[in-house]
């Protein structure tokens, strides 16, 4: 295969839609961080340090409805933990060390993997060049849409009223949504729902989610 | 809520530079991608169940399930993630304040 030395045009047109795209979730994110209670400050912090949507938006549900700061912390990192996994994936094929290495590893989410990854059929540069545009592009919108999602929300007082609280777990379903391709998924997620509501009652806030990754487990060790 | 913040953002980022740091083939295994593919999904289904349907350990049905069945509406639709977090939003505040 010919040495690539520019960047395809359809990489380039991947990475700035899905980064687009995705980065008007902050919004959604910046209204639920305040309507859970945490400053704007504390909004965007999450959003350029955290930097891992579905992990954040864990942390304003859990501690939004009254859970433990540590229940809140574990769900967050039960689900920044595929991160780990696309890391693994993508470290071969950036080759990277030392401060690049850092931001990498800060820029590796479900979006720049996945790009990448659409990509390899363009050979490795162009992995490469989806990862690192769809990394920055997100970040960059990701951060811009948070603070105004969170202006926003400060604005309007009471969350309910406007619905935000609400949007909180329809951003979740929509966030799960796309992962409901197999039926191992879909049982997974029916029983996850049902086991939650059952503990609501009986475990303090946060455990009963937290609880459901054991479903997680149990499925994915005995399915073989 | 700092705790969060500082805690949350801490292991996220320690999660993705391991991964960067570790040997391939100590997390590959067919087992652990399986277990990695269903975490999300059973945290993110739990997640839609206790944030629409409970209230400080209590289960409650309001103006949120609404909001929810609007969302889940949508999606089935195929309509973009924007447009449903809206719409549930817009629905259950208009619940939240004739009901």
């Amino acid at each position: 295969m010919p040495v690539v030395s520019a960047t395809p045009r359809s990489t380039i047109r991947d990475s700035l839609s899905v980064s687009l795209t995705v980065g008007s979730y902050g919004l959604a994110f910046g209204a639920a961080s305040i309507a859970a209670g945490f400053s704007v400050m504390q909004t965007s912090l999450l959003s350029l340090l955290t930097f891992s949507g579905a992990s954040q938006f864990a942390l304003v549900g859990v501690m939004g409805a009254g859970g433990s700061v540590l229940s809140a912390i574990a769900t967050a990192s039960l689900l920044g933990f595929r991160n780990g996994l696309y890391g693994l994936r993508m470290a071969p094929v950036l080759r990277v060390k030392g401060m690049k290495r850092i931001l990498a590893a800060h820029l590796t989410i479900d979006e720049s993997t996945g790009v990448a990854l659409s990509q390899e059929g363009h050979g490795e540069a162009a992995m490469r060049s989806g990862f690192w545009l769809t990394g920055f592009g997100v970040f960059f919108f990701w951060n811009i849409f948070t603070l105004l999602g969170s202006f926003g929300a400060q604005a309007m007082g009471n969350p309910a009223a406007w619905g935000l609280d609400a949007a909180v777990p329809a951003a979740f379903l929509g966030l799960l949504w796309p992962r409901l391709t197999t039926n191992l998924n879909r049982s997974v997620a029916l029983i996850a729902f049902g086991i939650s509501l059952l503990l609501t009652p009986l475990l303090p806030a946060g455990l009963p989610i937290i609880a459901t990754a054991l479903v997680a487990l149990a499925f994915g060790i005995g399915k073989s | 809520m700092w705790w969060g913040v500082i805690g949350t953002s801490l292991m996220a980022f320690a999660l993705k530079y391991l991964g960067h740091s570790v040997p391939e083939r100590l997390l590959s295994s067919p087992r652990v991608i399986r277990i990695n593919t269903l975490i999300p999904v059973a945290l993110l289904s739990a997640l839609v169940a206790v944030q629409s349907a409970s209230a400080q350990s209590r289960l409650v049905i309001d103006h949120r399930i609404g909001g929810l069945a609007v969302a889940a509406a949508l999606l089935v639709l195929r309509a973009p993630f924007p447009l449903v977090v809206i719409s549930s939003a817009i629905t259950s505040a208009f619940l939240y304040r004739f009901i």
